[in-house]
């Protein structure tokens, strides 16, 4: 077995266990609420329009934007609930993932129940009054079991679209197959991409199968089918739950990550050093930029890396650079005082936007800072990333030096480097640690206007683990102890097409490498 | 002799600004046969479902056994009334034998007496007790219309109520079923109240012919009563219908 195709099944019990826990949980609590709505509504028909017309706008919200709405919703439920009773609760990870999935299974549940009980025959209505039921009778006695075969129907259409859907539950911070597949697309790991689509449909497809042997049981009165169908929901849902037993206790530490390759390495080293330390250590990846620093101040994580530009804009809301080592003095400061938050110190590189341009292009053209670039840009063509030109970084540049291309393109960041080998772009908007720099031989320009806010990685500590002695032992070493080159060689060892390694593998070689 | 089984006292029901029925009152006495005829519209089935509350009059009180049907629980009032309709209306995921223990159940009966009462009720409507753990879809329509009588008969209720009961039969097993449902109703000495658009049928099985016509009766009496002095041109032809209609079957037949 390939080395990559070994560590996704070795993460296959995990991986499924939350999938399958997540959608069934998700099936059951929907198939709760959209049935007793699903009579009322058939029963009433001015309840009828808005029950069915509310559940069909949720599922005209793109799934992953549900998901994501329910983060900050909960948030503030959560600091709601800790001013009122002292208490909050996690708004990351499994209940946004829950309420999200739970709204999206409703709609053909509710439909097919509608369509069920208003189905049934009239003279059986009339039957089932002539001969003395209760209105709740003849519910319980008649329309809902004549109904269930078609309510069958919209419970195997709802699991479909839940375990479908239940992937994109992991950029909220939950455990999900889903994994795989952001992983993969962030690392260019298709072995990952795949496994995770081809685990997620075989899970489908056989939750669709023992449903529709209910349904099938439910349709031809076969007790035994009904029977068999359910029995192999339950053993297969047990099955899939067993490995949780082992990782049901909770983790002493909720390692944080952004979506990219570097995040991962960094992560993969923090949680490996505090299990070396003799604690448990959890990951929780491929969290939005936004999530993850409000996640962190909740306390949901534990530590995890950020970028100070990012922080000095977008959290601080600053636009004015006044230096490295300024930004980051202010950041510590202001994060302690705002949210309880530790900046434990920056790891001893940078990750900024940066101009990055083939090292004989530049040579030829005599371009070696931003100033330079500025005098021949006219005649040039600028490769960039989907949001850099919205960025304030891009407007502050474009003011300092008086930037005007001949032309931009933005890229997928893979194609942009392509482009730029290419020479369809002579300059690119690059990440100053993107290991291609080193590997393209790519040159980046300087800035001498310090236009660009700097961009060190740090690491940041929730507040109730400020003061942890065994977290800040375990990673205080690191601090400024990687250097721009070692990370670009282990982003690169991840990114790269050939010889790929994980982001666990990546991050074992530079421990070792640096010496750590 | 004991008061009247159903009373009806100017008992009214329109829809939207039609009038179903308009002001009728009735009184059946215990052990009758009725049948309720007229045209389609007359408002003979409007008549027959006041009697068990699957409508509810706008006007008019309507009294069962002395009780007036507003101040009961409809459910309470149908397990005491056998209801039999066209479309028979068997439950499709119950046995026949469910079927037709369904209002027994209902007021909770114990296992025993119910299967009981389901093995004499196939003998009594002459359908072999080995149909009892059939489906419905499996039997034929007058096996099926059989099934719903048994059903009504269930929890042994003095009255029945019948809306059209043989209409979708053949014309064969509509006359045998006809006649067998007769038997049961001297039998088991029941009060019976039938809607039927069949003149011939109301005259060969009911003791006493209701003609209604645009939510008003038009005639009541006995067959032979009416047939002697009706007032009514329509009604006398009415009745003289199945009559005729037999004369020319005799003079056909050459009898």
């Amino acid at each position: 077995m390939s080395p990559r195709l070994a560590a996704a099944v070795e993460r296959l019990p995990e991986y499924l266990a939350w999938h399958v826990l997540l959608s069934a949980a998700a099936l059951m609590l929907g198939v709760a609420i959209s049935l007793p709505l699903a009579v009322a509504a058939a029963r009433n028909a001015r309840l009828r329009w808005p029950v069915l017309a509310a559940a069909g706008l949720v599922q005209t919200i793109p799934s992953l934007a549900l998901l994501a709405l329910f983060f900050p919703l909960l948030l503030a439920l959560s600091t709601l609930s800790e001013a009122v009773v002292g208490r909050g609760f996690s708004a990351l990870g499994f209940l946004p993932s829950l309420l999200a999935l739970t709204l999206y299974s409703m709609l053909p549940v509710l439909r097919n129940g509608v369509a069920g009980v208003e189905g049934v025959d009239s003279a059986i209505r009339e039957a089932a009054d002539g001969v003395g039921m209760t209105s709740r009778q003849k519910l319980l006695r008649v329309e809902l079991p004549l109904a269930a075969p078609v309510i069958m129907a919209g419970v195997r259409t709802a699991a479909v679209w839940t375990i479908g859907a239940a992937t994109l539950s992991t950029p909220v911070g939950q455990t999900s197959l889903g994994n795989y597949i952001f992983a993969g697309l962030q690392t260019e790991n298709w072995v990952f991409v795949l496994f995770g689509c081809a685990a997620s449909a075989a899970l489908a497809l056989v939750a669709d199968q023992l449903l529709g042997l209910v349904e099938t049981g439910l349709r031809r009165r076969r007790r035994a089918l009904v029977w068999t169908g359910a029995a192999g929901l339950v053993l297969g849902v047990a099955l899939a739950l067993l490995p949780l037993m082992g990782f049901g206790r909770p983790a002493t530490y909720v390692v944080g990550a952004k979506n990219f390759s570097e995040q991962y390495i960094l992560a993969e080293l923090m949680a490996d050093r505090l299990e070396r330390q003799g604690a448990r250590a959890t990951l929780k990846e491929d969290l939005g930029s936004a999530v993850a620093y409000r996640a962190l101040a909740a306390g949901e994580l534990d530590v995890y890396v950020d970028y100070s530009g990012t922080l000095w804009t977008n959290v601080l809301g600053r636009t004015d650079n006044p230096g490295r080592q300024a930004v980051l003095d202010q950041l510590t400061a202001e994060l302690a005082r705002r949210d309880g938050v530790r900046v434990l110190g920056s790891l001893g590189f940078e990750n900024a936007y940066a101009f990055a341009m083939r090292a004989d292009r530049a040579k030829a053209l005599g371009i070696g800072s931003i100033d330079d670039l500025a005098r021949q840009a006219p005649r040039l063509t600028l490769g960039s990333d989907l949001e850099f030109l919205s960025r304030p970084e891009w407007k502050a540049v474009e003011a300092a030096y008086g930037l005007r291309f001949r032309s931009a393109t933005t890229y997928q960041p893979t194609f942009m480097y392509r482009a730029l080998a290419g020479g369809e772009a002579d300059v690119i908007s690059a990440f100053s640690s993107d290991g291609r720099i080193a590997a393209d031989r790519l040159v980046t320009l300087t800035d001498p206007r310090g236009a660009i806010p700097p961009y060190d990685a740090v690491v940041l500590v929730s507040p109730k683990r400020r003061d942890d002695p065994a977290l800040i032992a375990a990673l205080e070493p690191l601090i400024g102890k990687i250097p721009v080159e070692a990370m670009r060689a282990a982003n690169y060892s991840v990114d790269r097409d050939a010889g790929k390694l994980t982001p666990a593998e990546a991050a074992r070689r530079l421990e070792t490498d640096l010496g750590l | 002799m004991a008061g009247p089984v159903i009373e009806l006292e100017a008992v009214g029901k329109r829809y939207g600004t039609h009038a179903a029925l308009d002001g009728v009152s009735l009184a059946v006495a215990p052990g009758e046969f009725v049948a309720l005829v007229g045209g389609s519209g007359s408002g003979k089935t409007t008549l027959l479902k006041t009697i068990n509350g699957l409508v509810a009059p706008d006007a008019g009180q309507v009294r069962v056994a002395g009780e007036d049907v507003a101040t009961v629980a409809p459910h309470r009032l149908r397990r005491r009334i056998g209801y039999v309709f066209q479309e028979v209306g068997l439950f499709p995921h119950m046995s026949i034998a469910e079927n037709i223990a369904v209002t027994p159940s209902l007021l909770g009966w114990d296992k025993a007496r119910a299967a009981a009462r389901v093995e004499a009720l196939l003998d009594l409507v002459d359908l072999p007790r080995a149909v009892a753990v059939r489906a419905p879809a499996e039997l034929s329509g007058g096996q099926r219309q059989r099934v719903g009588v048994a059903r009504a008969l269930a929890a042994e209720p003095a009255l029945m109520l019948m809306d059209e009961p043989f209409g979708a039969l053949d014309p064969l097993t509509r006359d045998a079923l006809g006649a067998d449902y007769r038997r049961l109703h001297e039998r088991l000495g029941l009060t019976t109240v039938m809607v039927t658009h069949d003149m011939a049928e109301a005259v060969l099985l009911a003791d006493r012919l209701v003609v209604l016509a645009a939510g008003w009766i038009v005639a009541d009496g006995s067959p032979a009563d009416l047939l002697a002095d009706a007032a009514d041109p329509e009604v006398r032809a009415l009745l003289e219908a199945p009559r005729r209609q037999a004369q020319r079957l005799a003079e056909r037949f050459g009898v």
